[in-house]
């Protein structure tokens, strides 16, 4: 299996710009598919940063399984790591 | 199967980059002369151990630094796929360092061949297992390994295990066979790893790449057997020689797998870069080759990369099988296969088929794929068999973008991947599809 090729689907690198006030990427909140049961609390307590699919999965626009996270959403983030009760979420 | 031992068209002797090379400029290892045509990976007699050594020579003693400059100027790629450059994967084997983590690093000799439209890794194994052997002993010794396994079918397993046995060689590295899975996922690099561990071999989440934890969070090296083959080629012959067949953008040969509706599967070694309509060709199903099969009466497109692979169209054959020729239809040379789309046929209904197997193949693991893939298979379904619903093609991409890069593994991507082009290259037929007609089929 090769390069990913979007169906036009923006695949900004980690390193796009933000919005300022934002700061530029901080980490990357990265989601285990295979861990992940769409109970939804990361996009409650990630309202910025995730929705839900159609399925209940968390989804950042633009991106599929690494997601960058700005240094205002950094603390939200690690809670919604340690809180993720499938444990498929990580910070990097 | 046939095999190809001339450059089909005009000779693709590549020329060096930027004058004299730093390596690759003398065959390193080997006294023997290097092969000079196509027929490379299977210039010697099918599996016979004596025309091994007589054409290849044998096991060079080469270092690790020179192997890995050898490596980087041949361009090897892997032959699985993805394409990653070879040099690369077997440097950040080597280098790579965990704390706390003891253990030297697990060498793997991937023969899992889960795509139906692909047979040159069989075919490789049974003709050329010396080759193999080769190419994993040399990988094995470059990153100072301290287990190595070959990955293949079970029924190719008493004949291999004869070759390990027959090969002191290969007793002293303790080469051990394991059974490949059949399924189309199990190939993928993470699922042979938990394979090799004992676990469902599915594809697992690694966003650390195996090369540093793999099996059993070792250091971990797949490579498709075919790049091993390459690489016990390029430690004999050198970088240089491997380079002056192929393009500058995909240098030396490669194993093709080429098919139509009903045929055989067709193997052929090729250099890289030759034009999609003479391996068409080479492989007897050109539009003349597709007139005598019956099948129609010429190539109306060609799926290049097997079920996550792109659509080239029939007018377009003159474009190489390499990255660059390959880009402007979202393809790649990926694993070297080729199946030919006969005139009279539904692009739409053979991609609707693919995308149902696809689906089915989920390994169940990833939410975006196991619910996404049946619901795109469904809705190209619906549009194969001309469901008068104009809504179609955008709703199959507003699922497609909620799927892709969504998973633990590629097939997510591949799958949307080849619906994409399918919507792409057979646009005008999704428009006589909408309004009731196919353009291909009555």
């Amino acid at each position: 299996m090769s390069a990913r090729l979007g169906l036009g689907i923006p695949t900004a690198p980690a390193t796009q710009a933000r919005p300022a006030g934002a700061g530029a990427s901080a980490a990357t909140l990265h989601v285990d598919w295979t861990a992940c049961a769409a109970r939804g609390l990361c996009a409650e307590l990630l309202s910025n940063l995730l929705e839900l699919d159609e399925w209940g999965y968390p989804r950042a626009l633009g991106y599929g399984s690494d997601i960058p996270v700005g240094a205002a959403e950094l603390a939200d983030a690690r809670v919604a790591v340690a809180l993720c009760p499938r444990q498929a979420l990580s910070l990097r | 199967m046939t095999l190809l031992d001339r450059a089909p068209t005009s000779p693709f002797d590549a020329p060096v980059e930027g004058g004299t090379p730093r390596v690759g400029s003398e065959r390193p290892s080997s006294d023997l002369a290097a092969p000079t045509g196509v027929r490379r990976l299977l210039a010697a007699a099918p599996a016979d151990a004596g025309d091994h050594l007589a054409t290849f020579g044998p096991l060079p003693d080469i270092s690790p630094d020179r192997l890995l400059a050898e490596l980087e100027f041949a361009g090897l790629t892997g032959r699985g796929g993805a394409g990653f450059p070879v040099h690369r994967k077997l440097r950040s084997a080597r280098d790579a360092t965990r704390a706390g983590r003891s253990g030297r690093p697990v060498v793997v000799g991937n023969g899992s061949e889960g795509e139906p439209l692909s047979a040159k890794d069989r075919l490789l194994l049974r003709s050329a297992p010396d080759l193999v052997i080769d190419g994993l002993l040399l990988a094995a010794r470059a990153v100072d390994a301290g287990e190595v396994r070959l990955v293949a079918d079970a029924e190719l397993h008493p004949a291999l295990q004869a070759v390990l046995t027959r090969r002191a060689d290969a007793g002293r590295a303790r080469i051990q066979l394991v059974a490949a899975r059949g399924d189309f996922v199990g190939g993928e690099a993470s699922a042979v790893v938990a394979n090799l561990e004992g676990r469902r071999p599915v594809p697992r989440d690694h966003p650390v790449r195996l090369t540093i934890a793999g099996y059993r969070r070792r250091r971990t090296l797949v490579q498709n057997v075919e790049t091993l083959a390459h690489l016990a080629l390029v430690a004999r012959f050198g970088g240089a020689w491997f380079r002056s067949r192929g393009t500058a953008d995909d240098t030396g040969t490669r194993l093709v797998t080429v098919s139509a509706p009903g045929t055989p599967l067709t193997v052929l070694e090729i250099a890289g870069g030759t034009p999609l309509g003479a391996v068409l060709a080479a492989a007897g199903l050109d539009d003349a080759g597709v007139r005598a099969a019956g099948l129609g009466p010429g190539a109306r497109a060609v799926l290049v990369g097997g079920y996550h692979g792109s659509w080239v169209p029939g007018s377009a054959l003159d474009a190489p099988l390499d990255r660059a020729g390959l880009a402007p239809w979202g393809a790649t040379p990926g694993a070297g296969i080729l199946h030919v789309l006969p005139h009279g046929r539904c692009g739409l209904r053979t991609a609707a088929g693919i995308a149902g197997m696809l689906a089915a193949e989920t390994a169940g693991q990833c939410g975006p794929c196991v619910n996404g893939l049946p619901r795109i298979a469904g809705l190209l379904d619906r549009l194969a068999r001309r469901e008068r619903h104009p809504g179609l093609p955008a709703e199959i991409a507003r699922v497609s973008a909620l799927v892709d890069g969504r998973g633990a593994c590629h097939h997510p991507d591949g799958t949307v991947r080849l619906v994409a082009s399918t919507l792409r290259e057979f646009a005008s037929d999704v428009d006589a599809h909408l309004d009731g007609t196919c353009e291909a089929e009555r």
